[in-house]
This record gives C-alpha cells, structure tokens and sequence, in this order.
C-alpha cells in the first residue's frame, strides 16, 4: 500500500472535498424537494396562469444540461450584475435543477389520487388549498418517495458538477490530485467510492422514511 | 316543526349540462326539517348530479339554492366553504382519506376547517364513531376497514360537522348484500333522531316506513313525487312502482 499517496495525498483531499460535496448536497436536496412540492403542486391544482409559468419552468430546467445551467448561473449573471460566488451559483442551479425533476414526481404522486378524496374534502367544507395541503398532498407525497428518492441520488452525483465552475468538491479534489501526479485510475476510483458510500447512505436512510411514513394501503411492507 | 319556518333546504329550478349531454332539466324540490326523501330512478337519470350539484361538488348551471331561507351565493368562496359545513354528504365509494385512521377521519375537518382544538376534536370524533359502532376501530386506517365499516365511517365524518341536512348517494351501492344491513340500521336510526336527509337509493324497503317523500328520477328530472303510499301503493299505476318491481324481479331471479 501506498501510504504517501493514498493516506498523505489523496484521502485527505476527497474529505475536505467531501465536506464541500455534503454542504452542496443537503441545501440542494432539501431545497429542490421544497420547490419541487410547490411546482408540482401548481402544476396539478394551479390556476391556468400559475400552471403555465410551472410548465415553462420545468420545461426549460428539464430541457438543458445542467452545465448548460451551472454556466449560465456562474459566467453568464455577472453580464446583468449578480454576482453567485462558486458555491451559491452551484446550489443554486442543483435546487432549480432538482426542483424541475421532483415536480414531475411530485405531479406523478398528485395524479394518482383518486377525485373523490378531494371531493371527500370540499364536501366537509375545506377550501380547495385546504384539501390539497391536508388530504392531497400527505397521500401523494408516500406514492412519491420512492421517485423522489430516485432524484435525491441523482442529485448526489450530478453535485460533481460543481467542480466545473470551480466550487472543488469531491470530484475536483480527485482531478487535482490526479494531474498533479499522474495517477488518473487511483484517484478517481477511490472518489467513486466516495460517492458510492453517499448513495448508500442516501438509500438507507430513505427507506428508513418510507418505512416510517407506511400506512396500511399504501404499499406493502411488513 | 314549527309552521312558518323556512325549509331547511330549498332547490329551485336547477339545470346541468355534463359533457355537453343535459343532465339536469330544471329539479326543483324542498325539504323540511326532520324530513327523509328518497331520490329513486334508472342510473343516468341524473340522482348524482342533483346532489353533487346540491353542495356545488358541480356547480349548477342554473338555478339557486336556499339553505334555511338565505340563497346560497356559491360564487363567494367563503360562503361556498360555510354551507358546505351545513351540507354534509355520503358517497357510494366512501371516499374516506385513506392516510388518515378512522379516528382522524372524522376529527380533521374538525381541527383543520371548524379550527376545534385537538384534544376536544378527538373527543367529538370519539363519540360520533361510538355512534356508528366503531369506537374500538378508531386506530384502523380505512384499507383494514371492511365496506360496510368504511361506510359508517364517513357517516360518522359527516355528523361530526353538525350538519343541517345529509345527501346521501347511494350508499349502500357499493356494499355486499350482507353487510348493507350495517348501514342501512344507521341511516335508519338517523332518520328516527330526526336527521335531515335527501338519499339517492334503490335499498327502499327499510326505509320506506321512515320515507316522507319520494322522488322519481328520469331524463334529468323529477317525473313522479309523493308518500312511499302513495307512489308503490299496489292500485296505482306509477313509473316508481314499475321500477321498484322491476328492481325486485332482478333480485328474486335464480
């Protein structure tokens, strides 16, 4: 084993990398759940106006690479003078990214609610935000997780982009080691790993939710 | 009943068009407190529309609604929200919120819409389950409910509202033969307490001792009204009585 490599060089790197990976990941998860809730919910129940600007959004952000994005929010804002520094322009994009996605999912979820539990609802006088938020919602958001979940994964991997508008996470650390030794293989396989153990993570405590979230009826657990 | 007092609820004159099909052609009715009135009429002749009409669940095309002798301006969504609360309605497929056990079933339009605080919420949905016979299935969510429970759920969901008059749509449709019985005993039992109440049905036989009046449904509207004596008496030749016999002939056949 090589221990001036691995253990002086590069482990060292990934974790400060890993660092700036999990402060990407967690607002940007968090965050494009909570937009993706709202959109989808407006592009289910929103008034005709509301539900046009929530396509339009979901359209343009589900359209374009997302380093297509990340550019534009980085490179291209200071030209109207907003100035994101590298992570704020990456979180940025990630939320809106994310968001676009979770919607689609969120939507899934609404959709497949029967009518008659927002009838249910109206007949006992909610109002029709009222029925959505307390009846709607808590039904769809169970059938969503498992697509949600789906999307936060992905989110953890597409976080990689960050590097490339210089915001040096894992990814970044991994480049920078390998073309400064040479070492191409190593470096980014143990950077896998990294994220590997992410996703695990990420996947472990998602079925924890599902799990805690179960109700009989929906789904089949033990 | 005192003599005087308007009808609890009063419907005049209501018209529908669905799909570009006219569902309802001008149903006009009224209905006082205490009363039963059986709706009754081939499926499609329009006995859904007119209640899902009468909560504005589809809001009418024409013509109005008085609840209590006030017109109901269904436009003002906090009016629309209010009356609701008066109306309370029975569905044949229960609709009961399946995230929710039986318990908060019928609590959260307390807690959420009449703003009652939980522990009394509880308290009330407590009592109305304990009236439906359930109190012991208050933990159970509505997919380890059996038809016939769920049924008397959401029947326990409505009268937790207080509600000044209940539209029930056929609900006992959806129900095995056997277990109708569970349900009928409570909307009988209702209707002896005195509820108020306008059922889409064709399980007539409990109820018709109970009927005050029934409608005949056909086409979108209201074809023959009068006392369950009156309309099945076996010397009169009506379209209901035809109907109920018809209905009875299907049962009867091997």
């Amino acid at each position: 084993m090589d221990w001036d490599f691995y253990g002086r060089l590069l482990i060292p790197a990934l974790n400060d990398g890993l660092w700036i990976s999990i402060l990407l990941i967690l607002p940007s998860a968090s965050g494009g759940l909570a937009l993706g809730i709202l959109t989808g919910t407006i592009r289910t129940f929103g008034s005709p106006w509301l539900k046009r600007i929530g396509n339009i959004y979901a359209g343009l952000f589900r359209g374009t690479p997302l380093v297509v994005q990340l550019f534009i929010l980085y490179f291209g804002l200071p030209n109207l003078g907003i100035y994101l520094s590298p992570y704020m322009a990456a979180v940025t994009g990630f939320i809106l990214c994310s968001g676009a996605y979770q919607s689609e999912y969120i939507r899934g979820g609404l959709l497949s609610i029967k009518r008659g539990q927002l009838l249910a609802a109206k007949s006992l006088g909610f109002s029709s935000m009222g029925s959505v938020f307390w009846i709607i919602l808590p039904q769809a958001m169970r059938r969503a997780i498992p697509g949600c979940g789906n999307e936060i994964i992905y989110l953890i991997k597409y976080s990689s982009l960050a590097y490339i508008i210089t915001c040096i996470e894992i990814t970044g650390q991994a480049r920078d080691v390998a073309a400064t030794y040479f070492r191409f293989t190593e470096s980014f396989f143990v950077a896998g790993l990294y994220y590997l153990v992410l996703v695990s993570l990420a996947g472990i405590a998602l079925g924890k939710l599902e799990k805690k979230l179960y109700i009989p009826g929906f789904g089949w657990h033990l | 009943m005192t003599k005087g007092a308007p009808p609890v609820l009063q419907i005049d004159d209501i018209h529908k068009v669905l799909g570009g099909k006219e569902i309802l052609r001008g149903v006009s009715m009224t209905v006082d407190k205490g009363e039963l009135k059986i709706l009754i009429g081939p499926s499609g002749g329009g006995k859904s529309t007119l209640l899902q009409c009468i909560n504005f669940l589809l809001p009418p095309d024409q013509g109005r609604i008085f609840l209590e002798g006030h017109e109901v301006h269904f436009h003002k969504k906090a009016e629309l929200y209010q009356f609701r609360q008066h109306v309370g309605m029975i569905f044949q497929d229960f609709n009961l919120f399946d995230h929710l056990n039986a318990l908060d079933n019928v609590s959260i339009a307390l807690r959420k819409v009449k703003k009652i605080h939980k522990a009394e919420a509880r308290e009330r949905a407590y009592h109305e389950l304990e009236r439906v016979g359930l109190a012991e299935k208050m933990d159970l969510y509505p997919a380890e409910l059996s038809g016939g429970q769920k049924q008397r759920v959401s029947i326990a969901r409505a009268l937790a509202m207080d509600p000044k008059v209940l539209l029930l749509d056929e609900p006992t449709s959806a129900l095995d033969p056997d277990i109708i019985g569970e349900v009928l005993r409570v909307i009988v039992e209702l209707a002896r307490s005195g509820m108020t109440m306008i059922m889409a049905t064709h399980q007539i036989g409990y109820v018709k001792s109970l009927t005050d009046e029934i409608l005949f449904m056909e086409n979108g509207r209201i074809i023959e009204r009068g006392s369950p004596e009156k309309l099945l008496h076996p010397d009169i030749n009506t379209r209901c009585r035809g109907f109920c016999e018809m209905l009875n002939d299907l049962i009867r056949e091997p």
